[in-house]
């Protein structure tokens, strides 16, 4: 009688637990997990309260300051009587503390939409291919043989001289570039869930093809997107710094972490803080999306542990 | 293993047809007048006309298509709006600088990569396995060209008046200067492909230094090249070491590695000849997939060092709207990656029989 209770009490407290908690717990007691967590909540945190956080605009001149100057901070001695400039001023006289915090919000915004963009047209691409197969299945996934034979910066670089420079050129750019991986993993996940007995069951019960696509096989994909999404928003921040710094991407006077590099690149030895802090806040944000994306793979996908740990 | 070659070949030629269309659509998708793009809004209809009909931007996208792939064979890849140069000139110029970078960059990020990876699988679980680990997770996560600066600020200026002090710009110090090859080798009237060769290989700095003797030139262009061959390497050799430790965890404990431990083998041989044999397979995979990033960093780190090579090249080819330079430089990059991915297909090939018979 005892051990009956005893067996209802675990079932139950197993079933209080949704997928998606427990997958949260696990990510939590994950090194690299827990890390990117970390990295990655409190950079959500700036860039939500950034108005608050900076002190001053972003894009705001500070005619009275002189330009390039070191930081001024006062707890490490700098007269009070001076103005507080954390990371100094830049080269056109603006605050870079300012400037490095609300470049967290366009780099969030840059990694997510991308990422949503090319993972959206990727799976569209990789399940039409899939269910399609024949002539249609054949010239896509041709297709994104073709895209994956450019290095993806470089096809990046190709795609924004067609289009034009600018941000949103260079985000739809970097979209564009990271579709093939997606369209493969969806592809593949589809291939080889499609004819399993609970699809079949489906069909046989009437269910009608968009139905089987979106609410049978689909939800198997899921896993490892979430994954290679997460891993691809640090490339997508990544590229476009690249290509902000190349001058091709974020225009001018935009707080862009990648722009700000560039601008700045020529004063490196006699300006070094204008180009270490920007440096310093992109490799945060890649490495806090690495580390949640790592701990990811782990946990949600035990076939790929290889690489972790 | 030939007929494994020959079948690669052979699904080689659909992606680079795909390929050339792409970079033949570069100019043909551009929104406007291609006319005013390219020349500028200055450009007189009586210029334009010239224009359009000089690089046959009339005819229909069938008959430009062929013409082009026509001049690809033939090694025509048209001349630069900007330099009223050939294309394939401006190549032989550019290119040996980013392959010799590239080349530098994979050769650190390969052997630093397998040896940390090594080490920390070793020292599984230990401090230095730590660490190791952590320099490869904040490596992958830099940027290439910050990583450049501030490899450049260190060793220029904190390490001015030491022995280690290295050059942060430029490709040698001012006063040197390699020889022209064909003057060399007294090689007159040279055309076509010989001369391109003898040209490309002149402009590789290096090996030109090698071929004519001069050990001033060779040693002042390494030093030169140092800094930006680990900025660039640095994510690649990140990626390599992670992809080695887990590779050779993942092996070390196999039966067969008992095996050869109980047969009282030492255990550097076990790790070296049995071991690593099996372990290289995934490694191998990686260094080809970097390839790629090592392309890219190169073009990144080049604006960084102020070397004229070909991502600068093609940078400024962009900005200029030079468009015959961007086609013929994002052909040439692309042929190259494709090209190390086969090099890579055929050694993963050579590495494990089971691929070959598949």
């Amino acid at each position: 009688m005892e051990n009956t209770s005893e067996l209802t009490e675990i079932v139950t407290q197993a079933s209080r637990q949704s997928p998606t908690r427990e997958a949260l717990r696990h990510l939590w007691r994950h090194s690299s997990g827990k890390a990117g967590i970390i990295i990655l909540g409190l950079l959500i945190l700036i860039a939500i309260f950034a108005p608050v956080i900076a002190p001053y605009d972003p894009t705001q001149l500070l005619k009275t300051e002189i330009r390039r100057d070191t930081p001024c901070i006062h707890l490490l001695g700098c007269p009070a009587e001076r103005e507080q400039h954390l990371f100094g001023i830049d080269g056109n006289s603006r605050d870079l503390f300012s400037r490095v915090i609300f470049g967290s919000r366009l780099s969030l915004q840059v990694g997510v939409t991308t990422m949503a963009f090319a993972i959206v047209i990727g799976t569209l691409i990789g399940a039409v291919s899939a269910y399609a197969g024949g002539w249609l299945d054949n010239i896509l996934m041709r297709t994104m043989d073709v895209l994956m034979a450019f290095p993806s910066l470089l096809l990046a670089i190709a795609i924004v001289s067609i289009l034009g420079t600018g941000l949103i050129n260079a985000l739809l750019a970097i979209g564009i570039v990271s579709i093939p991986r997606f369209a493969r993993l969806v592809r593949s996940t589809v291939l080889t869930v499609k004819d399993l007995e609970f699809v079949q069951a489906s069909r046989a019960m009437g269910a009608s093809g968009m139905h089987i696509l979106f609410k049978r096989i689909l939800p198997n994909a899921v896993t490892p997107l979430i994954v290679q999404g997460t891993l691809g928003i640090a490339t997508a921040i990544l590229d476009a710094a690249a290509l902000s710094f190349l001058g091709l991407g974020a225009e001018p006077p935009r707080p862009e972490w990648g722009l700000m590099l560039g601008e700045e690149k020529n004063s490196i030895f006699s300006a070094p803080h204008l180009v270490i802090f920007p440096g310093i806040a992109i490799m945060f944000t890649v490495l806090g999306f690495n580390l949640l994306g790592d701990g990811l793979r782990d946990i949600l996908d035990p076939r790929l542990t290889r690489a972790g740990k | 293993m030939l007929q494994f070659i020959a079948r690669r070949l052979l699904l080689l030629l659909p992606v680079m047809l795909g390929v050339v269309l792409v970079t033949f659509l570069i100019v043909r998708l551009i929104p406007g007048d291609p006319c005013i793009t390219m020349l500028g809004e200055r450009a007189t209809p009586a210029k334009c006309e010239a224009f359009l009909e000089r690089y046959g931007l009339n005819d229909n996208l069938g008959v430009q298509f062929i013409r082009y792939l026509e001049n690809l064979v033939k090694g025509d890849f048209g001349d630069s709006i900007r330099f009223t140069r050939p294309v394939t000139t401006l190549i032989a110029e550019r290119l040996p600088l980013t392959m010799e970078l590239t080349l530098l960059a994979m050769i650190f990020s390969t052997t630093v990569g397998v040896l940390l990876g090594v080490i920390s699988a070793l020292k599984r679980n230990t401090i230095i396995d730590t660490l190791t680990m952590i320099i490869a997770n904040i490596g992958v996560s830099m940027p290439v060209f910050w990583l450049g600066l501030l490899l450049a600020y260190f060793f220029a200026l904190t390490l001015k008046g030491t022995p280690f002090v290295l050059p942060p710009s430029g490709r040698f110090s001012a006063g040197l200067s390699p020889v022209d090859l064909a003057e060399f080798w007294n090689l007159e009237n040279l055309t076509g492909m010989k001369a391109f060769l003898v040209e490309l290989m002149s402009n590789t700095v290096l090996v030109n230094a090698l071929i004519t003797g001069d050990w001033a030139l060779f040693w002042d262009s390494f030093r030169h090249l140092i800094l930006p061959a680990v900025a660039v390497g640095t994510i690649p050799m990140s990626i390599i070491a992670r992809m080695t430790r887990s590779s050779l965890l993942e092996v070390v404990g196999l039966d067969y590695i008992r095996a050869a431990r109980a047969k009282g083998m030492t255990e550097s041989r076990v790790i070296r000849k049995h071991a690593m044999r099996n372990a290289l397979i995934p490694i191998v995979t990686i260094i080809g997939i970097e390839t790629g990033s090592l392309l890219s960093g190169a073009v990144l780190t080049e604006t960084v060092f102020n070397l004229p090579g070909f991502g600068t090249g093609l940078v400024s080819a962009i900005l200029a709207r030079d468009y015959p330079v961007v086609q013929g430089f994002t052909l040439v990059i692309a042929t190259i990656f494709v090209l190390v991915n086969l090099i890579v297909d055929i050694s993963y090939a050579y590495l494990d029989p089971r691929i070959r018979l598949e």
